[in-house]
C-alpha cells in the first residue's frame, strides 16, 4: 500500500500507523473475538477524500472496513489482517434540520445522541435508540439497521432513511432518494444499503425522515409469577389496538442481578418483570395507561404500579435501564445475543433459552423487547475458560435453531458480520445466499468492501 | 522481569467489554476523537502488554500520562471495570519500565514525589517559604519589576499560578481533641498536605460542622501526606508506606470515622485495603480503615445533616464536583444537599458539573495544554451561570478554578461546600 499517497489525501495527523493505534481500531464492541492488526487507520473529512481512499484501494486490491465509533455487536467493523480502517467519526456535521419537510440531513459521523438532540431543538422527534446511541454514529446504524427499545411502535432505523450518499467500491459518488414521501422511481436503492455492513459501499451522508414529538408519555411496571402471563398481556394490549412505545421484559436470571447491583426492591421469586410505557397525545395515553394497567391485572400480574410523576417514571425504568450494566457486571465475558422470534412465540423462546442454560450448566440471563419479540439472552461466563466456551458455543446453536424454528432470526438488530457468520445459511438458505454474493459481485467485483463479513465469498 | 499489568487479576482486564460507553465521557477522546485517548483504548492496550502482545513502549507511557485519570469512565461503565486500580498499575508499569525517563523528569519526581510529599515537616517548611515569599513583599517586587520575564514563559504561567499559603497551618487552627457539648460520634479528621498549606481554613470549618453535629475529632497536628499522587504516578510502594504511616496516627478500631474533606485524597484512602492487602501486619486494620473511611459530606448525610436555623443571608452557589468525589467515590448528592440545607441559600446546576476542571492532581503542571483547554471549557460555564460563588470540595479543583477566574477575569468566589455550612452554623449564633 502507498501509505505517501494516503498522507497525501487526507494530511498526515490522518494516517494512523503507530502499533498502539493499531491495537485500538482492531476491535468493536463484540465479544470473544481474536483481534487482527490492519496496516493502518485513516480518517476522512470529506466524501471526495473518502472516494480517492476508495479508489486507491481500489488501484491495489486492498480490502477496506469502514467504521463509526466501534461500538457494534457481530464485529461488523473489525478489520482483517492487513486491512485499512477507514473512519468517519470526523465527518460528524448536522448539515440541515428541515421543519417544513421534517428531514436532517447529516454526515455519516453524526453522533446518534446528537442527532436526536437536534431534532428535539426543533421539536421534534428521532425514534430509533440503539442502547450505543450516546456514541454510536448514524453512518454506523444505517450500516446495521440498528434497533432500539421503541421498535414496536415506532420501528428500526430503515424506516427513517430517506435519502443517503454513498460512495461506490469505484470511488464513484452517488445520491439515493431525496426528501418526498412518495417516490417509485426505479428500485429503492437506498434500501440494499441499508443494513449492508460496509460490504457494498460506503455512506457518506444520511438525509433521515423526523416526526412530531409526542405530547405525553406513562410509565408502568409489572410484576408476573409466570412468563406465560407476561407474554399474554403483551397480546392482550396489542389486541385491544394500543400499540405502546416500550414493552421490555426481564427474565428471572435478570431480575436477580439487577436487584443484587441497583438494590431497588424488585422481588427475586418473581419470573418476570414487564415495563411498559405508551406515548402521545395526553388524554389517549391517560386512557391507554389505564387499559393496560387493568389488561396487565386480568392477565395474571402479581403487581402493577402506575408512573405519577416524571421521577417516578425513571424510578420504575430504572430496572430495565440497569438490566445490561448488571448482567456484564457478573463474570468477566459477557455475551450479548439478540436471536428474536414472532412475538406470539417469546414465552416459548425464553422457557427454551432458560432449559438450554440448565442443560449446559450456563448462566443466561435474558431480557429484551416483548413488543417486537427481540430478545436478548446474554451469556455470563469467561472467554478463558475453554471448557465452558465450547458449551457456550453448543447452547448458542440451540437457541439459534429454535428461534429460526419457531419462524424467527439469528439477529434482530445487531447484525451478522462475523460473529453470526456461521450460522446464516441455516437460517437463511442456500439461495439466498447465492442472490447476496451475485448482487456483492455486481456492486463491489474487486471484494474490496469489508470482505469475509456476513458470508464468504464464494 | 516481572510486571504490574502481567501480576495483575487478569479478569480485571477482561472486565472492559469494549462496548464504547465510557467515549463520550471521556475529556481527552472528546478533545482529539482518537481511540488510543480514551479509556477503552488504553485498557486494550493495557490488555494487549499483559497478553505479551505489546511492550511498555514510550508511547504507551505517553498515553497512560495524557489520561487525567479522572475516572469519568468509571461512572459510564455498564460493566463496572476498575479502572482507577489499571490506571494505576499501568502508570506503575511505565515507571518500571525506565521509558519515560529523563534527567529533568528524575529531578523533579524526586524532589517532590519522594522528597517532599513523603515528609510533612519540608511541606510545611516549603509552605513558610513560600508564604514569606508572598507576604515580604517579594513576590510584588518580582512581579512589578517584571522579573519572571527572565525565565521561560512555561516558568512564568507557574509563578502567576502560586497559590495563597495561609498564615496558619492546621495543627495552629485545630486543637488535637475537641470535643461537642454532647458526644454521639467519635471522627478522626484528616487535614491533608496540600490542604494544610493552603486551606487549613477549611480544615477548621470542618471541624466545626462535625462539633455542631455532635462529633468529637480526633486531629493529629503532624499529619503524612495520603500518598494519593504517589498512587496515581506509579509509585506504589511509596504509596504503601504512606498509607501505613496514616494507619499509624489513628486507633481504627475505638473511632466511629475516618473524616477527609478532599475528594481526591478521599478516593484513594478508601483503597488503602488494596493497597496493604499482603502486607502482614497492616492488612487487617487496612481493611477496617476502608471501611471507616468518609468523606465529610457522605458522612454528614449519613449521620443526618443538620440544617442551620435563623435567618441566613441570600446567597447564589454553584457546584462544580471534584472528579474523585463524583466519579471515584460516587458521591453526587451529598454535598448539593449540604448546600440546599442552608437557608437563603439557591444552588443554580453547572452544566456539565462533573466533567474534568483539567487540575487532575500534577497535571496542570505535566500536560499544560490540555489542562488549559478544559479549564477554559469549566470557566466558561461557570461564567455562564452568572453565579458569584461556586462551591468544590478538594484542593486541586480549588487551585485551579481560582486560576481560571484570573486568567479569565471573571469575579467569582471559590469556596468549599463546608465552609458556606460553617458560615451558617456561626451566623445562626450570631442571631
Amino acid at each position: 500500500m502507498d501509505l505517501q499517497t494516503l498522507r497525501q489525501i487526507v494530511g498526515n495527523e490522518n494516517v494512523l500507523t503507530q502499533k498502539e493505534d493499531l491495537i485500538v481500531y482492531s476491535y468493536d464492541g463484540t465479544a470473544a473475538q481474536d483481534h487482527q492488526l490492519p496496516l493502518a487507520v485513516v480518517f476522512a473529512r470529506t466524501t471526495s477524500e473518502v472516494s480517492a481512499i476508495v479508489k486507491l484501494c481500489a488501484a491495489e486490491n486492498l480490502p477496506l472496513v469502514t467504521r463509526g465509533s466501534g461500538t457494534g455487536l457481530s464485529g461488523g467493523s473489525m478489520p482483517p489482517a492487513g486491512a485499512l480502517v477507514l473512519c468517519l467519526t470526523k465527518m460528524d456535521q448536522i448539515l440541515e434540520v428541515d421543519s417544513r419537510n421534517l428531514t436532517l440531513l447529516c454526515e455519516a459521523g453524526a453522533i446518534t445522541q446528537t442527532v436526536a438532540a437536534r431534532a428535539e431543538q426543533a421539536g421534534l422527534f428521532y425514534p430509533p435508540d440503539p442502547g450505543s446511541g450516546k456514541i454510536s454514529t448514524i453512518g454506523g446504524n444505517v450500516a446495521e439497521n440498528s434497533g432500539g427499545l421503541r421498535g414496536l411502535k415506532y420501528g428500526v432505523t430503515r424506516n427513517y432513511v430517506m435519502g443517503m450518499e454513498v460512495v461506490l467500491a469505484d470511488g464513484s459518488v452517488i445520491w439515493l432518494g431525496n426528501k418526498c414521501v412518495k417516490d417509485v422511481a426505479g428500485y429503492s436503492m437506498k434500501d440494499v444499503f441499508i443494513g449492508s455492513e460496509g460490504t457494498l459501499g460506503i455512506i457518506t451522508k444520511v438525509l433521515l425522515k423526523l416526526i412530531p414529538k409526542p405530547a405525553a408519555r406513562k410509565t408502568l411496571l409489572a410484576v408476573y409469577d409466570r412468563m406465560e402471563s407476561a407474554a399474554e398481556t403483551v397480546s392482550a394490549i396489542i389486541a385491544a389496538q394500543i400499540i405502546p412505545c416500550t414493552l421490555e421484559f426481564l427474565d428471572r436470571v435478570t431480575i436477580g442481578c439487577v436487584e443484587g447491583y441497583a438494590k431497588i426492591g424488585l422481588p427475586l421469586d418473581a419470573e418476570a418483570i414487564l415495563l411498559m410505557e405508551t406515548d402521545g397525545h395526553t388524554a389517549a395515553v391517560e386512557e391507554e395507561a389505564a387499559a393496560m394497567e387493568a389488561l396487565a391485572r386480568k392477565n395474571g400480574a402479581r403487581s402493577v404500579q402506575v408512573a405519577q410523576s416524571v421521577e417516578e417514571s425513571n424510578k420504575l425504568a430504572a430496572a430495565r435501564r440497569t438490566a445490561f450494566s448488571a448482567l456484564a457486571r457478573v463474570s468477566p465475558t459477557t455475551i450479548l445475543e439478540d436471536a428474536t422470534v414472532p412475538r406470539s412465540e417469546l414465552a416459548k423462546m425464553v422457557r427454551r433459552i432458560q432449559e438450554i442454560a440448565k442443560q449446559y450448566d450456563l448462566k443466561i440471563g435474558t431480557f429484551g423487547h416483548m413488543g417486537d419479540g427481540n430478545l436478548h439472552p446474554t451469556f455470563l461466563t469467561n472467554e478463558k475458560n475453554h471448557v465452558e466456551m465450547a458449551r457456550v458455543e453448543k447452547a448458542m446453536v440451540e437457541i439459534f435453531d429454535y428461534a429460526v424454528e419457531l419462524g424467527g432470526t439469528i439477529t434482530g438488530e445487531h447484525g451478522v458480520g462475523i460473529a453470526k457468520k456461521p450460522f446464516l445459511a441455516k437460517a437463511l438458505g442456500d439461495g439466498s445466499i447465492a442472490l447476496f454474493r451475485s448482487l456483492k459481485q455486481s456492486l463491489d467485483p474487486k471484494g474490496i468492501l469489508n470482505p469475509g463479513k456476513i458470508f464468504d465469498a464464494a | 522481569m516481572s510486571s504490574h499489568l502481567k501480576d495483575l487479576d487478569y479478569s480485571v482486564l477482561q472486565q472492559c467489554m469494549h462496548c464504547g460507553m465510557c467515549l463520550p465521557t471521556c475529556p481527552t477522546y472528546d478533545a482529539t476523537k482518537l481511540e488510543r485517548h480514551s479509556p477503552r483504548g488504553r485498557i486494550a492496550l493495557m490488555r494487549s502488554i499483559a497478553d505479551g502482545q505489546l511492550e511498555a513502549t514510550e508511547a504507551f507511557g505517553d498515553e497512560m500520562y495524557y489520561c487525567l485519570g479522572c475516572l469519568a469512565c468509571t461512572t459510564a461503565c455498564p460493566a463496572g471495570v476498575d479502572y482507577a486500580h489499571l490506571f494505576e498499575m499501568a502508570r506503575a508499569e511505565c515507571e518500571r519500565s525506565g521509558k519515560l525517563k529523563s534527567v529533568k523528569r528524575d529531578v523533579i519526581r524526586a524532589t517532590l514525589i519522594k522528597g517532599f510529599f513523603m515528609h510533612p515537616h519540608w511541606m510545611r517548611l516549603l509552605g513558610r517559604v513560600i508564604w514569606l515569599y508572598e507576604v515580604t513583599g517579594v513576590q510584588w517586587l518580582i512581579r512589578t519589576l517584571k522579573l519572571t520575564k527572565l525565565v521561560p514563559q512555561r516558568y512564568q504561567d507557574l509563578e502567576a499560578q502560586t497559590p495563597e499559603v495561609k498564615a496558619k497551618f492546621s495543627n495552629q487552627l485545630i486543637a488535637p481533641i475537641e470535643t461537642p457539648k454532647t458526644t454521639k460520634y467519635r471522627v478522626g479528621l484528616l487535614t491533608g498536605c496540600v490542604q494544610d498549606l493552603f486551606y487549613s481554613d477549611i480544615n477548621r470549618d470542618t471541624v466545626d460542622v462535625l462539633l455542631a453535629h455532635g462529633c468529637e475529632v480526633f486531629t493529629p497536628p503532624v499529619q503524612y501526606c495520603c500518598g494519593s499522587l504517589h498512587g496515581h504516578n506509579g509509585e506504589l510502594d511509596a504509596a504503601a508506606e504512606l498509607a501505613r504511616k496514616q494507619l499509624d496516627m489513628f486507633d481504627v478500631f475505638k473511632l466511629d470515622a475516618i473524616i477527609t474533606n478532599a475528594g481526591g485524597c478521599g478516593s484513594h484512602l478508601k483503597h488503602y485495603d488494596r493497597l496493604l492487602e499482603h502486607d502482614p501486619v497492616y492488612a487487617e486494620r487496612a481493611k477496617i480503615w476502608s471501611h471507616k473511611m468518609k468523606d465529610i459530606h457522605e458522612w454528614l448525610v449519613e449521620i443526618g445533616l443538620r440544617a442551620p436555623k435563623g435567618q441566613q443571608p441570600a446567597q447564589i452557589v454553584t457546584y462544580h464536583e471534584s472528579c474523585h468525589l463524583a466519579h471515584g467515590q460516587q458521591i453526587t448528592q451529598q454535598p448539593r444537599a449540604m448546600l440546599r440545607s442552608i437557608p437563603g441559600l439557591k444552588l443554580v446546576e453547572l452544566p456539565e458539573s462533573n466533567w474534568c476542571c483539567g487540575s487532575a492532581g500534577v497535571y496542570n503542571i505535566t500536560q499544560p495544554d490540555m489542562s488549559a483547554q478544559l479549564l477554559a471549557r469549566k470557566m466558561q460555564h461557570i461564567a455562564g451561570t452568572q453565579s458569584p460563588i461556586v462551591a468544590t470540595a478538594n484542593p486541586g479543583c480549588f487551585l485551579q478554578l481560582v486560576n481560571g477566574a484570573r486568567k479569565y477575569g471573571i469575579t467569582i468566589q471559590v469556596v468549599a461546600p463546608i465552609s458556606l455550612l460553617a458560615r451558617a452554623f456561626r451566623h445562626e449564633s450570631c442571631n
